[in-house]
């Protein structure tokens, strides 16, 4: 991915130190950890905070497909791991309050009950809970041409790389969550035919509005808020120890998929994009009733079967991806119900 | 009865779809190929899916439920 903007003290601190050699990179790395240790004290708001959320973006990009210019090596320097897990901390933390308040209440199964099908409930019936502002509605029936560009913008920051971060769950998990994350998974990429892959079909979508297609081309001009949706899955995908929470996110995901994929595909036609645009959400609305229940049911199920003590980080996962999206779904809908844009900087391709 | 496991197996999911993973085909009546994306399918039994024979997840919204209410 082309290197982004900065966009306050630590991500320009970060980018700074990123264009230098690793291995020899000790001190420009303990400078870094102190301006970190130093600022983090200062934010308030870390899901919302752009320059946190930036580099912590970075920092998980390496393990993905790399920064241009950016060594190879930086991946697993220590020291710059160091900087990673100091930011993962409170941003770990703030997701699990806001998660606790989405989730609210809740009336879990106990012990020998944990069957595959009760988790799959409790799931589900957190996903009908779902009763946030609805973008899909909005942009079903409203949405300008300008403000569908804007939530492909929006949604291109995960899209062109869809499923990867639930992919690095893969050799986590054994049996059947194991079994049933390999199948999700293949049906994602494509079932062996790489135009078909998820994201792919969402560049095709991308292409067919004039827009950029390119992974990455539109960071600089998403908020915090849609960096933070994709390091939750970074954060839980490639930390081990929140297995249960990335199979919980991904339940979720898939259980509030299906019908939005339907509605935002309408808002697609009612423009008069035809099924090489519309694709991508049309598949989505298949595709998704059946991920759902693999997910709910063999993946988050069968692994709370297999680990009872791994509920609490499912619901973990599955609650912080509501919350997430709540506020994401938030700021779209006020930007555009007052007719602002929903970006932070103009595009051309939105305009 | 065969002990060995089915080639192709049907999950009956509670107030939800059934789930046809394996080796099958489906067809119409006639034997013409169904239109089929992926190899694991969900099966609408609702009867709402707006994507038959496949589930759209529709159940859902209307409160589909697969057992009679308790008397």
């Amino acid at each position: 991915m082309k290197l982004p903007e900065p966009r306050g003290p630590i991500s320009s601190a970060l980018l700074g130190v990123l264009a230098g050699e690793p291995g020899s990179a000790g001190e420009s790395l303990s400078g870094l950890r102190r301006l970190v240790g130093g600022k983090l004290a200062g934010v308030t708001n870390i899901i919302g905070d752009d320059d946190v959320q930036l580099a912590l973006f970075c920092l998980y990009e390496l393990h993905y497909s790399g920064l241009e210019g950016v060594q190879d090596e930086w991946e697993w320097e220590p020291g710059l791991i160091q900087v990673r897990q100091m930011l993962e901390k409170p941003f770990e933390e703030a997701l699990r309050l806001a998660a606790r308040e989405a989730g609210g209440d809740l009336d879990l199964p106990a012990g020998s009950d944990l069957t595959s099908d009760a988790v799959a409930d409790v799931l589900f019936g957190l996903a009908a809970r779902d009763t946030g502002p609805s973008v899909s509605r909005f942009v079903a029936k409203k949405a300008s041409l300008g403000q569908l560009k804007e939530f492909l913008i929006h949604k291109s920051i995960y899209q062109l790389k869809e499923a990867d971060p639930h992919t690095w769950a893969i050799p986590r998990l054994s049996g059947r969550a194991k079994a049933a994350l390999v199948e999700i998974q293949a049906d994602e990429y494509g079932g062996g035919r790489p135009d078909r892959m998820h994201s792919a079909l969402f560049a095709r979508t991308m292409r067919g509005l004039g827009m950029d297609d390119h992974y990455g081309a539109y960071v600089n001009a998403v908020p915090a808020i849609s960096l933070a949706a994709v390091n939750l899955m970074s954060l839980c995908g490639l930390n081990r120890r929140l297995r249960g929470a990335i199979t919980g996110h991904l339940a979720i995901y898939e259980m509030t998929s299906s019908q939005p994929n339907r509605l935002y595909g309408n808002g697609f036609r009612r423009h008069g994009f035809d099924a090489d645009v519309t694709h991508y959400f049309d598949e989505h609305v298949e595709a998704d009733a059946v991920h759902e229940q693999i997910a709910g049911r063999d993946l988050a199920g069968g692994l709370v079967e297999a680990e009872p003590g791994l509920l609490d980080d499912v619901i973990f996962g599955a609650t912080a991806v509501m919350a997430i999206d709540t506020r994401l779904s938030a700021h779209l809908l006020e930007s555009w119900e007052h007719g602002r844009s929903s970006l932070r900087a103009a595009v051309p391709a939105a305009a | 009865m065969n002990q060995e496991p089915a080639e192709s197996s049907i999950v009956v999911c509670p107030d939800g779809p059934l789930i046809i993973r394996g080796d099958f085909e489906i067809v119409t009546p006639s034997g013409a190929p169904v239109p089929r994306d992926r190899k694991t399918v969900a099966l609408c039994r609702c009867g709402a899916s707006a994507i038959k024979p496949y589930c759209d997840g529709t159940h859902k919204m209307i409160k589909f439920r697969t057992e009679p209410p308790a008397s």
